[in-house]
């Protein structure tokens, strides 16, 4: 005999990162219905942008996600560069993928603290903030601004980079990457972790595709899909990474690809340094684009994501489109949840990385 | 206490005669100036309780939550200041907002304030909980929280770093103390 209730989770609770609602159906302790319910912290973002002048949109598309802020920054310029039609200087493209790889890093620790703390284990956040702070004085030194940098701009970069830069960047990331293994090791060598992610929320490379899931849930799953190598923006072109896949789709399988995620950053930001040239990094823009519509995507730090923008000839887009990637994986929660047991809501929802400002724009 | 009162005592359940003697007991205390008294003398001590051992709402809303955990991470380390994030109103003294409020988040606000007891405070942290922020004409995001909540602190920036963070919880901790409000035989 059972009897199934519906519990409520959020939007005030300490495993929703962000302000969203979870509605699970179980019987006993398993899952049998899962409804994900959002909108609380929607502001009519592709509204309000119809008000604002071009470059004005700029910080408040840095707002959108404030996980990774730089890459939608970063997105809404390269969206409006295609509708003005300009080359953004070659240095500029430099000091752009560094900055992006950056930001995947510091995304990826936050990630890992949130994760620490869902999972039962304070020292994770402890040590993965503290890594990120690392990075986050690097990007103070470079634009002022710790986590809502304002610094890409529709045709290059706001300022070059400062005397030393390079120098301190190389000393971050020799700091930085030999603990990545200590975070490793807080991880993996903890029974805990691994009990509570193997085999936990899977999902097979069928329905990943199905559901839409993108970024390192979907390589999880064992697809080879990377923006960055398949439909290469910026310099991806000429750089040598690897993309991480692995084949299980579990939460444990999420998480080695957003480790390995990191290594592989830190690799492409020491081959930016290296290739930088010397030039100018910005070039004068007209205020109104022509006609036209233009679409973009990139790989964020949580999946794909994309903007689909119309000009009307006005200073002002006509209308800008955001596909989050945040918003699918959430819709593709429930088939993770299923047939687990209520236990694993905070292992299954704390891996996808939730980031709520861009889910509900 | 005349014979009237005692008829009507031995009828009451034991709950409300508990509730009528301390009703009583308060009164009295109020009434002779006992409650003053005696405020005057333990406030120090309440408020040197409260100031000390704050506990926010482990509530993050938008952006500025980042800041808010980087605040009690290894650089910053707010828990030396007592500041120890609950996850449950009922436990906690501090509604720490960190973010943009919108419509749909509102009346949930208000019944999380309300589900607090008191002594409780409110502080704002960000340009979107103080006055709306980059959202000014959004239509869906309440401009400022202390259009339906009163806000003790209010700490600007977007996001304000951990430090006008940490700044402002030591603002927190001197109101605290300058109020300097007695508690005895309140709830
Ligand atoms: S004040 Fe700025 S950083 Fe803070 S929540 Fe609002 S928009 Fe985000």
């Amino acid at each position: 005999m059972s009897e199934e209730m519906w519990i409520n989770m959020g939007p005030q609770h300490p495993m929703t990162h962000g302000l969203w609602n979870l509605r699970v159906r179980v019987d006993g302790e398993t899952m049998t219905a899962a409804e994900p319910i959002v909108g609380y912290l929607h502001r009519g973002w592709e509204k309000m942008v119809e008000n604002r002048t071009y470059p004005q949109i700029i910080p408040l598309a840095d707002r959108l996600c404030y996980g990774s802020s730089f890459t939608w920054s970063h997105l809404y310029c390269l969206a409006a560069e295609r509708v003005f039609n300009i080359e953004v200087p070659e240095r500029a493209q430099y000091i752009r993928t560094a900055c992006i790889e950056m930001q995947r890093i510091s995304s990826h620790l936050m990630w890992l603290a949130a994760v620490g703390t869902d999972l039962g284990s304070y020292t994770i956040l402890l040590y993965g903030m503290r890594e990120r702070e690392l990075f986050l004085d690097l990007m103070v030194e470079l634009c002022g601004a710790r986590m809502t940098y304002n610094y890409v701009r529709i045709g290059g970069v706001r300022n070059d980079t400062p005397p030393d830069f390079e120098r301190n960047v190389t000393r971050v990331l020799d700091t930085f990457e030999p603990r990545i293994r200590d975070l490793e090791a807080l991880c993996d060598e903890c029974e805990t972790f691994r009990m509570r992610t193997i085999d936990i929320g899977k999902i097979n490379a069928a329905d990943a595709m199905n559901l839409g899931l993108t970024g390192p849930s979907m390589r999880a799953s064992g697809i080879d899909l990377d923006l960055r190598r398949h439909d290469p923006y910026e310099i991806y072109d000429e750089l040598d990474f690897d993309v991480c896949t692995h084949t299980d789709g579990d939460c444990y399988a999420r998480y080695r690809v957003r480790m390995d995620e990191m290594r592989e950053s830190v690799k492409i930001i020491r081959q930016c340094l290296e290739k930088m040239p010397k030039g100018p990094t910005r070039v004068k823009v007209p205020r109104c684009p022509p006609k036209g519509t233009a679409v973009a995507r990139v790989e964020d730090p949580r999946g794909e994501s994309l903007m689909y923008m119309v000009s009307d000839g006005t200073d002002k887009p006509y209308r800008l489109k955001v596909r989050s990637p945040n918003y699918v994986n959430l819709s593709a929660s429930p088939a993770m949840l299923l047939g687990n047991k209520i236990s694993d809501v905070p292992a299954i929802m704390g891996v996808l990385d939730m980031c709520i400002g861009e889910t509900d724009r | 206490m005349d014979i009237d009162l005692s008829y009507q005592a031995m009828t009451m359940t034991a709950k409300q005669f508990g509730e009528m003697t301390q009703n009583f007991i308060r009164e009295t205390a109020v009434a002779t100036g006992a409650k003053k008294a005696i405020d005057k003398l333990t406030a120090p001590i309440w408020s040197w309780g409260q100031r000390n051992a704050i506990y926010p709402l482990h509530f993050g809303i938008a952006c500025c939550a980042l800041e808010m955990a980087a605040a009690s991470a290894p650089r910053w380390d707010a828990e030396r200041l007592g500041l120890i994030y609950r996850s449950s109103p009922r436990q906690s003294d501090v509604l720490l907002l960190n973010g943009w409020i919108s419509a749909k988040m509102r009346p949930t606000l208000r019944r999380l304030y309300e589900q607090m007891p008191a002594p409780k405070w409110v502080v704002a942290m960000g340009e979107c909980s103080v006055s709306g922020g980059p959202w000014y004409d959004a239509y869906n995001v309440i401009q400022g929280v202390d259009t339906f909540i009163p806000v003790d602190i209010y700490i600007p920036g977007c996001p304000p770093r951990p430090d006008a963070m940490i700044d402002g919880f030591l603002k927190l901790n001197r109101k605290i103390t300058a109020e300097n409000r007695g508690r005895f035989l309140d709830d």
